[in-house]
């Protein structure tokens, strides 16, 4: 078994851990640096419990391994602060269980900062990749929505 | 009211959108083992031998659990096996587990196990195990030990029958002049919750065993755990923390029993046992499968005079929770339509599938859609608005349910009002059918439905409240957070009564079965009922206490002191008072003496006048009360290659009171997701082996983000006089009428009757191609 000592930029620190080769992200951020924000869900990209942000994109953090993160900037739930799609979340009643949530924000996040002017159809084209079991999506537009619409007034 | 209704923002809330909210699998220390399951690739199979020795020899390896014969478990009947011996009953049966240090160690090992199997007959279906010459899941079923309420039949697949005879069936018939009668079926599918099942155990030296689980019921671990394997039931400690979503699936024990074993078998240290998304959908208890027949009679006025239903229910391999289920399913079978001639069979039946656990609605989301198709069968043989059909048949207060149970104001939702809204607002009088054009139309479907929640007699709940220095107070509470809001709407509950600010009450949100009061299971929407009756209870007792010092203190009666804004003060003088922080950890006098001491407020509650069902007739009161909701469904149907989209779906629920909107409505669209799903989409599919061959979230598919309809919600506020503020149970509604309202819709787009699950496009193909 091979094993790597890497050093990964995570939430804006230079992070030293050992993997394996075969460890994916996901593992090494739960596993070995204790950011257990990101879920496990399905483990093979099915329902983005574990979406990340890498360099400003969304990323399924269970289909990609520790090792191809080097140099990329890595930012997890645990890194987002006060980010306005939270607060939406919060008060549009976003979440129930909570499980799905992090992986929804760090989409959600995502596609707010890549597509400032998203429409509905672009929402949907990323969205569609997280599944939420608890709500019935209709709070989860609302809040992405609400977040949009505040970035588009001057 | 001050706090009741409002859209409280939920207590857990900021711990859920910045990633600190943790569940069990985020639990883990260095010190903790892996465990992994080696499952059975078959559904019925002799284990004709297990070979580990290669297994063994993988570095980090502690323990290999097969062959063993531990004690059986189940909680009806106690048929199951932790881990198979001599055969397999169906896909995904845990044949071997392996502890080792890390996952990768255990899995790497499992996958060196050989199993050699002997294939065995496969039971397919629940109609195929109730043939005379069905191959057995279970031959030795007559020698099972057993709870008093079920009824297996030895030597048969039947796992439990349940009777339900009211009235007289032969008066019934002669009075209906319109018979309808239409078989149904739907196979096993599952509850997906986005996190998988996981549970840890630990084994102290003092002989306490330490459990993590995400689980519904806690409670029901430590007490099974306890009987199974006679420990001490004051040396079990079970802790729940966030759970990911449950539904009914998580509301079994399964994986506790693995990690315990497991445990036990590496001398108490720590273990690990945890779901892969295949091995949850699989492995883990599914939600149930239904063969039916329904037979409806109505006189020429359309009031529905005799139903003869059987359910052959498809527990698989295990009859644990299937029997309840059967039980449920059996009680409120004719639905929410006064029936004065009922028989009804309902078996429970053994298959080879993988074993059902209660799924949102406890059996009723399944028996609504038996009953709703044959509802609206019956609308069109009689030539009626499907919707008047079920207003004119509406139970009401003074009917009595096919258990006999006389229903009244209280213990009964409104369901004609519930039509009558859902008439207004899925404008159904503009006509249920739209023509688009040559290819597409839209269509309108109803339905209806209702539930009692058959729970155990005694079920208790029970809540604690402690004071802060700082006058704040804790409030604990043995419901799960799994997703519901419930710990939410309790702090509610005791800000209403306590007449003070929501947010001085903080909320624990673990559960643990040692220093928590127990509640029952956080199941069948009782949650706010129970625990809300415990909690108004516990604050009767603090306001007391608060009273008792205060008067004291104030040298003035008890009787002349009131409770409202974090104060005890005199009603004719509110200036005259003191502050709970003056009050809540005792009064000090000026001098330095001090009396009363930390107050500490504690409540329960017990169901009330519950009986077991009668075996022959089936009367008996099953549950506290029942909810009413009316449904609808709006589908854009095309001709050309039988697809649709959900466009509206609408659902008027009996809530009793609104306590927290924002949350009432949220699980009201949640389940009506859910509900869509399962109609449209979800279902396992077997091959002939009883191998599920879409055990993955992109095979086996959930909404999706834009698949969802536009919702339409509405309540009815008819309070249930003995719950807290009057709220009834509304998570599971949603659900329960979404497969009879659109198998309605649907049925009427595409012009043939369409009477199993899921509706997919192939098979309204296959349903209109067999007609011609
Ligand atoms: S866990 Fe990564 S997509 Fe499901
Ligand atoms: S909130 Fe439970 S899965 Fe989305």
């Amino acid at each position: 078994m091979k094993f790597h000592t890497i050093t990964l930029n995570i939430n804006g620190n230079n992070r030293v851990v050992t993997v394996r080769s075969a460890d994916t992200l996901l593992y090494a951020l739960r596993g070995k640096l204790g950011l257990t924000g990101s879920k496990p869900g399905c483990l093979n990209g099915d329902c983005g419990a574990c979406t990340v942000n890498l360099d400003g994109w969304p990323m399924k953090s269970c289909l990609m391994l520790a090792v191809e993160a080097i140099g990329k900037k890595v930012t997890t739930i645990e890194g987002l602060q006060n980010a306005p799609i939270q607060q939406a979340f919060v008060e549009n009643f976003a979440f129930q269980c909570g499980y799905c949530t992090p992986g929804f924000i760090m989409n959600c996040h995502s596609l707010i900062e890549q597509h400032p002017d998203a429409d509905d159809e672009k929402i949907k084209e990323w969205l569609e990749s997280n599944i939420c079991r608890c709500t019935g999506y209709a709070e989860i537009e609302r809040a992405v929505k609400s977040v949009l619409k505040k970035n588009r007034v001057p | 009211m001050e706090v009741i209704g409002k859209s409280v923002i939920r207590k857990e809330a900021l711990e859920k959108v910045t990633g600190r909210a943790k569940y069990t699998n985020d639990y883990h220390s260095v010190s903790m083992l892996s465990g992994h399951k080696v499952i059975s690739p078959f559904g019925h199979a002799k284990i004709v031998d297990i070979d580990t020795e290669e297994a063994w020899k993988v570095p980090g390896v502690h323990a290999i659990l097969a062959g063993n014969h531990y004690p059986l478990t189940g909680e009806a009947i106690r048929d199951r096996p932790v881990i198979a011996v001599d055969k397999v009953r169906y896909h995904g049966e845990v044949v071997a587990l392996v502890v080792a240090d890390s996952p990768e160690q255990a899995k790497t090992a499992g996958d060196l196990i050989k199993v050699q199997y002997e294939l065995l007959p496969v039971v397919n279906s629940p109609t195929q195990a109730f043939q005379k010459d069905a191959p057995l899941v279970h031959e030795r079923l007559g020698e099972y030990k057993k709870e008093e309420d079920s009824h297996p039949v030895p030597d048969t697949n039947i796992a439990t029958h349940i009777k339900i005879r009211k009235g007289n069936m032969e008066k019934g018939w002669s009075e209906s002049d319109t018979v309808v009668e239409a078989t149904f079926s739907f196979a096993p599918s599952d509850h997906a919750a986005m996190e998988t099942r996981c549970a840890t155990a630990e084994i102290m030296p003092d002989g306490n065993i330490i459990i993590m689980t995400s689980s519904q019921a806690p409670f029901m671990v430590k007490r099974l755990i306890s009987d199974y394997f006679g420990e001490d039931l004051g040396k079990i400690i079970v802790h729940t923390p966030f759970v990911g979503g449950a539904y009914g699936g998580k509301a079994p024990v399964q994986l506790e029993i693995l990690a315990y074993l497991a445990s036990k078998e590496v001398g108490g240290k720590p273990v690990k046992i945890f779901n892969t998304r295949e091995e949850d959908i699989i492995t883990s208890p599914c939600h149930i499968g239904l063969d039916a027949t329904v037979k409806l009679g109505a006189d020429r006025n359309g009031k529905i005079r005799a139903a003869e239903i059987q359910h052959l229910w498809d527990g698989g391999a295990y009859s644990d929770k299937a029997i309840d289920v059967t039980r449920s399913g059996a009680v409120d079978c004719t639905g929410p339509y006064n029936i004065e001639n009922v028989w009804c069979d309902s078996y429970c039946m053994y298959t080879n599938h993988p074993y059902a656990s209660p799924f949102r609605g406890f059996s009723h989301s399944e028996l609504s859609f038996v009953i709703e198709r044959t509802m609206d069968l019956l609308a069109q043989k009689l030539n009626m608005d499907p919707l008047e059909l079920r207003y004119i048949n509406a139970i009401r207060p003074g009917n009595t349910t096919p258990t006999r149970v006389r229903l009244n104001k209280s213990n009964l939702g409104n369901l004609p009002k519930c039509i009558e809204k859902v008439r207004e607002i899925f404008n159904w009088d503009e006509g249920p059918v739209k023509e688009i054009n040559e290819r597409f139309i839209r269509v309108k479907g109803v339905s209806c439905s209702w539930k009692t929640s058959t729970i155990d007699t005694n079920a208790p709940s029970g809540a604690i409240i402690t004071f802060n220095k700082d006058g704040s107070l804790n409030l604990m509470t043995g419901v799960i957070e799994i997703g519901t809001g419930t710990k939410t709407v309790l702090a509610q509950i005791l800000a209403e009564r306590l007449k003070m600010d929501v947010d001085k009450i903080h909320v624990r949100m673990e559960v643990d079965t040692q220093t928590m009061p127990e509640h029952f299971k956080t199941v069948a929407s009782r949650g706010t009922f129970m625990a809300g009756r415990a909690v108004l209870n516990a604050a009767d007792d603090v306001i007391n206490q608060l009273k008792e010092v205060a008067a004291c203190a104030l040298r003035a009666p008890k009787e002349d002191l009131e409770v409202a804004d974090s104060r005890v003060f005199l009603r004719d003088d509110p200036a005259i008072g003191l502050h709970f922080k003056e009050v809540g950890y005792g009064y000090t006098y000026p001098n330095g003496n001090a009396i009363g001491g930390q107050i500490i407020g504690r409540g329960k509650y017990i169901l009330r006048h519950l009986t077991h069902l009668d075996p022959e007739t089936g009367a008996g009161k099953p549950g506290p009360e029942w909810s009413v909701a009316a449904y609808g469904v709006e589908v854009e149907f095309d001709r050309r290659d039988y697809t649709y989209r959900v466009v509206k779906a609408c659902t008027v629920v009996d809530i009793g009171k609104v306590l927290n909107e924002k949350a009432a409505l949220g699980q009201v669209m949640g389940a009506m997701s859910m509900g869509i799903a399962f109609a449209s989409r979800e279902t396992f599919y077997f091959d002939e082996l009883g191998r599920v061959l879409n055990p993955q979230l992109r095979t086996y598919r959930p909404l999706r983000y834009g698949e969802n309809p536009e919702y339409l919600v509405g309540f009815v506020e008819t309070p249930q006089l003995d719950s807290p503020y009057g709220a009834r149970g509304v998570g599971e509604f949603g659900l329960m009428g979404m497969p009879g309202a659109l198998g309605n819709a649907l049925s009427v787009a595409a012009g043939v009757s369409l009477n199993h699950l899921p509706l997919i496009p192939e098979l309204i193909w296959k349903a209109k191609e067999g007609e011609t």
